[in-house]
């Protein structure tokens, strides 16, 4: 099938991978910012494919990872009620707020069920409507339509035991964030392919002329990818910074305006945290006016506390770039995927979980005394 | 967690109603068969068709042609080229 398959295949991958070492005149240093790009790069053994001078950084694209643990310990305190079932994407069951993780309030008693889709929690708010099911509304603008549309059947459908804690986030303003940051230093932007294919190419334009950032837009097969690493070598070799789309089955240069329109109808943009990067101006979105009556954080009354991390977790510094899970002191010590710290370890889209895996590097860099967990916590800055 | 991999539209069901019957896509790949939801697909598919799934929803419709349109790009790109700014864009 052409639809899969072709993309994965040597006589597409071959060629590409020739031309890109072919093209390499100078080191260059490329982001991904999308979870989903940090497991494929792994999984299909790409930095081996690559010589040296390409330094792949995976950013803050995995939602789990930038949820700050505020949200997380809101998930929890709304676990802790009686009447509410939690409704979860898996992989947020795992990640550790200040404490506990929904998993470990789970097996206290809590009632926390996993589902797919928004629509499966509002369809087991339906069949349970003695109870208050919340779906903590995590995710980028690929996820937020979903969540949107779910909320508007919710109201048509006059169902008033769904509640979210509208957490979405945007990347655009991250990534302006990003970027602006003087100390990060990344020649190009491998844009994530399914956030792109609602937000659209043409969404990154102002990184490139205000930045002089290389983007390509790229899907997730082995061909996508090294696609778009060709398509930022070139651009920064020639010192001409654009935006090139390379998923053009999926991503057009205006994006999905249909999803575009549900996010705008649903919700409306605010400052928002984002773990490791602190507040970032607009790259939130929380619930419109008519749809107030859907927020857990207000019907519920939940706690809006600041973040406390854990104290040596650096997950902040390597959801920006700037330092590798290795430089950890916790990874592969305190921390593994089978007894997370940060988030960037627990989720499977994590960096640190990827590299944990795939990379054969089962220690950090930095050998230390690593402080007990249990007790020492500290505020995040 | 996106997924890559579109899966063929092999039904379209409901329709009806908005609200109580809503029209959603069967969709089949390998042998796995699943209902999804239309709301926010660029366009409805048609049966044949193949869509990108993210939590339950079709964000996007697309042809064989769009996905061998996006191989050709490839191979051409691959190709040695002078560098003349012969890169992938959107389709004309």
């Amino acid at each position: 099938m052409k639809c899969a398959d072709e993309f994965r295949s040597r006589e597409i991958t071959a060629p590409l991978v020739e031309e890109i070492a072919r093209s390499l005149v100078r080191p260059v240093r490329i982001m991904e910012v999308c979870g989903t790009h940090t497991m494929s790069i792994f999984r299909h053994g790409i930095r081996s494919l690559l010589s040296e001078g390409i330094t792949l950084l995976s950013g803050p694209g995995c939602p789990v990872c930038v949820t700050p643990a505020s949200h997380i310990d809101a998930f929890l305190a709304a676990a802790d009620l009686p009447q509410v079932t939690i409704a979860t994407f898996g992989d947020l069951i795992r990640v550790p707020g200040s404490g506990r993780s929904l998993a470990g309030a789970r097996a206290c008693g809590a009632r926390v069920e996993i589902v797919y889709s928004p629509m499966d929690a509002l369809a087991l708010a339906q069949k349970e409507p003695e109870r208050t099911v919340l779906f903590p509304a995590i995710g980028f603008e690929t996820t937020v339509p979903t969540i949107a549309a779910t909320i508007l059947a919710a109201k048509r459908l006059g169902v008033t035991n769904f509640l979210i804690v509208a957490a979405g986030k945007t990347m655009p303003n991250a990534l302006e964030a990003l970027m602006a940051d003087p100390e990060l230093q990344v020649d190009g932007l491998l844009c994530p392919g399914h956030v792109s294919a609602i937000i659209g190419s043409e969404a990154y334009r102002p990184l490139a002329n205000r930045y002089g950032l290389a983007c390509a837009v790229a899907g997730f097969e082995p061909a996508d990818i090294l696609a778009g690493l060709l398509s930022l070598i070139r651009q920064i070799n020639e010192r001409r910074p654009d935006v090139e789309n390379c998923y053009t089955r999926v991503v057009s240069a205006e994006g999905n305006v249909r999803a575009q329109q549900l996010i705008a109808d649903v919700f409306e943009p605010a400052d928002s945290e984002w773990r490791g990067l602190g507040v970032i101006p607009g790259s939130g979105l929380v619930l419109r006016n008519p749809y107030r009556s859907f927020d857990a954080t207000k019907q519920l009354a939940l706690p809006e506390r600041p973040s406390r991390e854990p104290k040596g977790c650096r997950c902040g510094e390597i959801l920006k770039g700037r330092l590798l899970p290795p430089d950890c002191p916790l990874y592969g010590t305190a921390c593994t995927p089978l007894q997370p710290v940060g988030p960037c370890m627990v989720s499977n889209e994590g960096t640190c979980a990827a590299y944990y895996r795939y990379s054969g590097r089962k220690t950090g860099t930095i050998h230390h005394e690593v402080p007990s967990l249990s007790a020492a916590t500290t505020e995040s800055s | 967690m996106c997924l890559a991999i579109p899966m063929q539209v092999v039904e379209l069901q409901g329709g009806s109603d908005e609200l109580l019957d809503p029209l959603v896509a069967l969709v089949e790949s390998d042998g796995v068969r699943k209902e999804v939801r239309l709301e926010m697909a660029d366009r409805i598919p048609a049966v044949g068709e193949y869509v990108i799934l993210h939590a339950g929803f079709a964000i996007r419709t697309l042809t064989a042609e769009d996905a061998e349109y996006n191989l050709s790009l490839m191979r051409r790109m691959a190709e040695v080229l002078e560098s003349e700014g012969r890169l992938p864009g959107a389709p004309q």
